[in-house]
């Protein structure tokens, strides 16, 4: 491996830096084309290292040494390796697309915003990239970091408005309690084994230095690291508040890079998960609770971007699913098609929204399909991909993990299969109420319903059609030998897994998930193709209002870490500590006060003043000190 | 003749000169106080340097030493530093009763500002 890998994440460290200090300078063009350029530049990169890797050629790249004591040696190193190849070429790749789609979407911005979003933009991708590429969980960590913080910068990049801070400040803060745990595994991990890089932890000797508990303790502490960045219960709140950012910010941290963290992680540390039964079932469970609490929110939402969200957090649950069932190959082969489908869909959501003028509420939009038809057709090639209908990227994907919950838990299979036929309904259910029946906007949005410009549509094409032959790198092995391509090529990582039931089991599994999504496609369509106004009953309110899960954790933990703020200010802060200050400075005041009346002038009282000082030296001297 | 004795008349005469300066309002008084303590201190220093001196001699009988004088030296020192302080002090009380006709050290308050 050579060094030119270190030029992946500098190139967009490179644009960041320019971007970010002469934004004052440079014209929106040339901010769009720094922005989007060095992107590319890291994916043509990207693509040469893909290539070497395939080739067989991987290794770990030193730069220098980064932290050194003791018997500790922490190098800056970066790690190209099959999962991290395929992680960068999502990152690049997906990334490039959305930069290209920025420069339309934005266009509204004044150019000194317009070059600070790109700038944000690099940023966030070299932070991306230095998580995937890092060869040790310290490096990880910087990326890990970054990324929490460009998505605070990204959220609340609209500053203006409280809200949108507000929900910046949520997505960091949840964050940072994820972040906590994975800080305190990376501990745990260097006092165990005084080491943090990847090659050397997962050693046979390193995992035979480790005591059961331990594996267990640091993967369950990796876990809330992953549920803080991939939003699984329960620090999933965050990311549909985060739908504040921009549209195609959105695609970029909650679609594409930044929730797929938290797999990258646990697929990077599978031989320790592996081990670990414990945390593997507690994982699973988060998986498909996530899955199903998220996907019957979405089903009310009527945000063209809150529904997305919800489906993103639904699909990150699928994966977590996956991977507890020990199947890291589908979820990262998830992880993957997911990029390219949701991606398609959020940046199709900004095309309407763009075209709407900003609406994004769905009851006031309708026959949009008819002014946008490029939208319209590849927000379409996202929902089949979504739900899973066949011949599309999502089918492959979530076959292979409803397959792995299948034969594990039959449970937990059932309840994916609910998610699975929930998702075809809410995606579907938008798709209807977006693009078909009647306008229900206002004159003046239906006169202005445009298609989007060039820049826009092209990105959605290309998206599209990846999200369309996306799938076909794993191709399940009933219907041609050796179709698992992924899986082989991921093997050195993650060891291959074989499932153990018939073919006629598993033909049987997919004819009925392809049936469930036919008819809920069908269902949806008669019960959406023309708009009509819904009244929710009990069950409806509670899930357009989410489960009441944000009030449930104002009630418990904002409210008495509120009140114990407030307990600290008043009691201790201000008649404790602050009293305690001013109490000294009273009693020096009042002291000297009383002290200056000695000074009366009168030479007779100093006279006595020094007598009765040398008369009490004298008794000092003679009586008291021995 | 036993030092004890030269230690309880300086003593007396020390807090005689201190009563005097604490209790006595007539400038002049005070200054006479002052001298009686110089004078109680140098008694005592004459007594001390006696009686060291006759015990240096005790312990090494035929040696000429000028050891144990040294005390009556510094009262030498002290009555000519007491009489230049005379000549100062006076040369104030004189100012002082030009000034407000009076020698009362309670009129002397004005070092409080």
């Amino acid at each position: 491996m050579s060094k030119i890998v270190a030029l992946v994440p500098l190139l967009p460290l490179l644009g960041f830096l320019i971007n970010g200090l002469l934004r004052k300078q440079l014209s929106k063009t040339a901010a769009g084309i720094i922005g989007s350029g060095t992107v590319l530049g890291a994916f043509i990169i990207s693509l040469l290292l893909f290539i070497d890797v395939r080739n067989g050629k991987t290794g770990v790249v030193e730069l220098f040494p980064f932290i050194s004591f003791d018997t500790v040696k922490i190098p800056f190193a970066f790690l190209v390796d099959q999962l991290t190849a395929i992680y960068l070429l999502i990152i690049t790749g997906v990334g490039f697309l959305i930069h290209v789609y920025s420069t339309a979407y934005m266009h509204d911005e004044e150019a000194p915003h317009f070059a600070r979003y790109f700038a944000y933009l690099n940023l966030f991708v070299f932070s991306m990239l230095l998580l995937v590429l890092g060869a040790n969980y310290v490096i990880m960590f910087i990326g890990w970091e970054g990324v929490g913080l460009c998505s605070y910068l990204l959220i609340g990049y609209w500053f203006k408005n409280p809200q949108y801070n507000n929900a910046a400040k949520k997505a960091f803060v949840m964050n940072r309690i994820g972040d906590l745990g994975f800080l305190l595994a990376v501990f745990w991990l260097l006092a165990k084994l005084s080491t943090v890089t990847y090659g050397e932890v997962f050693s046979a000797e390193s995992v035979k230095a480790l005591s059961k508990t331990d594996i267990t303790i640091i993967t369950l502490l990796f876990f809330v690291a992953a549920t803080g960045k991939s939003a699984q219960i329960p620090l999933y709140t965050w990311l549909p508040d985060a739908m504040a950012g921009p549209t195609p910010v959105s695609a970029l941290i909650h679609a594409a890079t930044m929730v797929t963290a938290g797999i990258y992680l646990v697929a990077r540390t599978n031989i320790l998960f592996s081990m670990a039964e414990t945390t593997q079932h507690i994982i699973a469970w988060v998986g498909v609770a996530t899955a199903l609490l998220a996907a019957t929110i979405a089903v009310k939402q009527n945000d063209i971007k809150k529904v997305l969200a919800y489906s993103t957090v639904s699909q990150l649950g699928y994966m977590f699913l996956a991977l507890g069932m020990g199947a890291y190959t589908a979820a990262v082969f998830h992880v993957m098609t997911h990029a390219f489908f949701k991606a398609l869909l959020f940046l199709g959501s900004g095309s309407v929204i763009h075209a709407m003028g900003g609406e994004q509420d769905i009851r006031k939009m309708g026959g949009l399909g008819k002014h946008m038809k490029i939208t319209y057709f590849t927000f379409l090639i996202g929902c089949l991909a979504i739900a899973g209908v066949p011949l599309f990227s999502g089918f492959f994907s979530k076959d292979a993990i409803l397959l792995s919950a299948y034969e594990h838990n039959k449970i937990i299979w059932g309840i994916a299969l609910l998610v699975a036929a929930l998702t075809t309904f809410y995606m579907f259910r938008l798709l209807f109420l977006t693009f078909k029946g009647s306008f229900r906007g206002t004159e003046e949005q239906h006169h202005h319903l445009h298609e989007s410009p060039r820049a826009m549509t092209l990105p959605l094409i290309v998206l599209a059609i990846l999200s369309i032959i996306g799938g076909y790198i794993s191709v399940p092995e009933v219907f041609i030998a050796g179709g698992d391509q992924l899986g082989e090529f991921l093997a050195p990582i993650i060891p291959l897994h074989t499932h153990a039931i018939t073919h006629a089991e598993e033909y049987a599994l997919m004819g009925g998930t392809t049936l469930l999504v036919a008819i809920v496609i069908v269902f949806a369509w008669s019960k959406y193709k023309t708009y009509k106004e819904e009244t929710n009953g009990a069950l409806g309110n509670l899930l357009e209002n989410k489960w009441y899960v944000d009030e449930l954790y104002n009630t418990i933990i904002v409210k008495p870490i509120n009140w114990l703020a407030g307990f600290t200010d008043t009691v201790l802060e201000r008649s404790g500590i602050d009293a305690i200050v001013n109490g000294v400075g009273k009693a020096v005041q009042y002291g000297s006060r009383q002290l200056r009346l000695l000074q009366s002038g009168q030479v007779g009282s100093y006279v006595l003043l020094m007598i009765a000082g040398m008369v009490l030296l004298f008794v000092l001297q003679f009586f008291l000190k021995k | 003749m036993p030092v004890n004795y030269y230690i309880f008349v300086a003593l007396a005469l020390f807090s005689i000169g201190v009563v005097g300066v604490l209790t006595r309002r007539n400038a002049i008084i005070v200054f006479m106080c002052i001298e009686i303590m110089l004078n109680a201190v140098n008694l005592l220093l004459v007594a001390f340097s006696k009686m060291h001196a006759a015990a240096y001699a005790a312990a090494a009988p035929g040696t000429v030493s000028g050891t144990g004088i040294d005390g009556q030296l510094f009262v030498f020192f002290i009555m000519v530093v007491a009489a230049a302080e005379v000549s100062v002090g006076l040369a104030i009380i004189v100012m002082m009763y030009r000034n407000i006709h009076s020698v009362d050290i309670n009129f002397l308050n004005r070092l409080k500002h």
